[in-house]
């Protein structure tokens, strides 16, 4: 499979690897023989209409429903052929926010930090109190939020708390399910600027699924469009622009779109 | 290759150098053993360097731990300094510099107090309950005196909706426990009095006891269990996704559309029900004093006769319709008060489930004090 990649040595350069992936529920198939690279390193924004399957793909890559066909790769390494202890070192370098943050409701923010620490490491209460309070930190939450419960916290606060669990055990791939959908315009762009900052200084590849035409514009590095079950369209904002396909046109020359282009506007045809 | 963090200490002058390699991350095996060493092999030299040049990886751990010693170092009073160290190192060191986190310690009183607290808000909780029961049994008489006066503002298809719900679809478990729970009297009233030879008597037994408290109590548990919870689930959940808000802003009360055919349903269901199982639990008994006993149907029916009046009849459903309001009115006060998360429905269920059980039976022992008092 090296041979095909662009660069010498495939196993570094691609974080996901997905490959003629089918997913279906009872007779209805959802994702067709759906391919798809994450470069490390990389910020990929994910679109798709309401219902394509985004979602769907996020889960069966997580391992979270199964595929009937196809083979994901993370890291070069075929998930479904390991055996569970290295599949579970696999998944350790993910770190998941789920859409409405499914911070654990019985545990304090400081507690749902410290899940995944208490359960793979072998650190003194001490130690994991300090780094979950720098991840809390790390992630702009003030020091008091650290020891309310999740339904003491506004819908920002556990984004960015779901955001520190998410970062507990400092993943290399974060996967995130539309990061900013319920925050206001401010914090949306707050949590996109929190998401490239710690991107940056992490080194993390995230694999973002959102419908913020801003988070795209902002701080993707690639977008992958998804329509009838297969990625119909990968590449740079430009690269989308220019792209002919007609879901693809009508989304990034929208009229929501077309306010926020940096590019020149292309005559409507 | 060091896979495992370490370092090693190099005397420099006028100073130390401490050159740190493998890989510093939190899941590396003895990170916390490695640094807490770190922290020890800082101590106040004038000089202390700190060389990243020959780290395999570092993660926000690894530089948390290494900038507490950079700090610890700093604080006793030596110039650090770091060398080595890639811009993305440096970066992370900067994002994950070691900081004092405030510790929020909760405040704790005595243990006395807190008990005491808690007496005080439990009894003030029943108060709250019993006030907001009546304020809701007002709302509930309030709406059924408006529709009695334009009756067209009944819902008769949710009252009938409910009926069906709360009365058809709970008789076959009805049946069932009460056909049961009339075997079992029989054959332990059939069982303990024939050492007296008076095994006929098990039929009074059964009779009185089924027909003025068993059925009707066992029906009542059963429906609070079944429909009580059910009534709090939905206008929990209607209150959960501010359904009940969307009502009233279009002028409608909850209550009367909400409560209000619940109400009236559990009312006509449950006497019903409780005839049912009247019939089902003389039937069970009939069937095991015939089967064990040897109480042939012709005696059964005739000591039955004897044995019961339409009083004893009659106490048993006077009761039902108390029960059905009672229920009713429980789970609809916690279905209202649920708030607005998961966890807050489920417990309110529970809450509703517990409290109209225990009011049945608490409403069960008044009327068997009331009729006794009035020699019913």
């Amino acid at each position: 499979m090296s041979d095909k990649a662009p660069f010498p040595n495939a196993q570094d350069a691609i974080a996901i690897r997905v490959r003629g992936v089918e997913v279906g529920f009872g007779s209805r198939l959802i994702l067709r023989g759906l391919d798809l690279d994450v470069k490390r390193g990389e910020v990929l924004g994910f679109v798709g209409g309401s219902g394509t399957g985004k979602s769907v793909l996020t889960r069966a890559i997580l391992g979270l429903v199964n595929k009937s066909a196809g083979r994901i790769e993370i890291f070069g390494q075929d998930l479904d052929a390991l055996p569970p202890r290295e599949r579970q070192a696999v998944e350790r370098r993910c770190g998941v926010l789920f859409q409405q943050g499914a911070l654990f409701s019985g545990l304090t923010v400081l507690q749902n930090v410290q899940v995944p620490m208490r359960e793979y490491l072998n650190l003194s209460q001490g130690l994991m109190d300090e780094l979950a309070r720098l991840k809390i930190a790390m992630v702009g939450l003030r020091p008091d939020a650290a020891d309310k419960f999740p339904s003491e916290l506004s819908g920002g606060m556990i984004k960015r708390a779901a955001l520190a669990r998410a970062l507990a055990l400092d993943p290399d791939i974060l996967f995130l399910d539309e990061p900013t959908s319920g925050l206001d315009p401010i914090g949306a762009a707050d949590f996109d600027e929190l998401i490239a900052t710690l991107q940056k200084t992490l080194g993390l590849t995230v694999f973002m699924v959102t419908h913020d035409l801003d988070s795209l514009y902002s701080i993707c590095d690639r977008i992958a469009a998804l329509a009838d079950g297969r990625v119909i369209a990968a590449g740079t904002v430009a690269e989308m622009l220019a792209n002919e396909h007609p879901w693809v046109r009508s989304y990034f020359h929208g009229k929501r779109a077309r306010r926020l282009s940096p590019a020149p506007q292309p005559a409507r045809s | 290759m060091t896979v495992n963090p370490s370092f090693a200490t190099e005397p420099s002058p006028d100073g130390l150098r401490l050159r740190l390699s493998g890989r510093w991350t939190i899941s590396a095996p003895g990170l916390e053993g490695q640094a807490d060493a770190l922290l020890m092999a800082a101590p106040a030299r004038r000089h202390v360097i700190f060389d990243l040049s020959a780290l395999a990886a570092m993660d926000t751990a690894g530089a948390w731990l290494i900038d507490r010693a950079r700090d610890a170092a700093a604080k006793a009073g030596a110039e650090t300094m770091l060398e080595g160290a890639t811009s993305a190192y440096e970066i992370l060191l900067q994002e994950a510099r070691y900081r004092d986190f405030e510790k929020t310690e909760p405040q704790r009183g005595s243990a006395l107090v807190a008990l005491l607290t808690k007496v005080g808000l439990t009894a003030a909780g029943v108060a709250d309950d019993l006030y907001s029961g009546m304020t809701f049994l007002g709302q509930i008489v309030s709406a059924l005196l408006r529709i009695a006066r334009n009756p067209a503002r009944l819902r008769m298809t949710s009252v009938v909706f409910h009926l069906d719900s709360f009365g058809l679809r709970a008789l076959p478990i009805i049946t069932l426990i009460n056909f049961l729970v009339g075997c079992i009297v029989a054959q332990q009233g059939i069982f303990q009095l024939q050492h007296f030879g008076a095994a006929t008597f098990a039929v009074d037994l059964i009779g009185i006891l089924v027909l003025r408290e068993l059925a009707v109590l066992l029906t009542s548990i059963m429906v609070a269990g079944r429909s009580g919870s059910a009534i709090t689930a939905e206008i929990g959940a209607m209150k959960m996704r501010e359904e009940i808000d969307a009502l009233r802003v279009m002028g409608l009360d909850p209550v009367e559309v909400l409560v209000v055919p619940r109400f009236l349903a559990l009312l006509i269901a449950l006497p019903l029900l409780t005839f049912v199982a009247d019939m089902a639990a003389i039937f069970g008994g009939l069937l095991v004093g015939w089967a064990y006993g040897g109480i042939s149907p012709e005696i059964f029916l005739g000591r039955l006769q004897n044995a019961i009046a339409l009083n004893t009849f009659l106490v048993g459903l006077i009761k039902a319709p108390f029960m059905a309001g009672v229920i009713a009115l429980i789970s609809a006060v916690e279905g209202f008060a649920v708030q607005g998360s998961a966890e807050s429905l489920g417990k309110r269920v529970t809450a509703s489930v517990v409290k109209a059980i225990f009011m049945v039976i608490v409403i069960d022992g008044l009327f068997a004090m009331f009729f006794a008092t009035i020699k019913y």
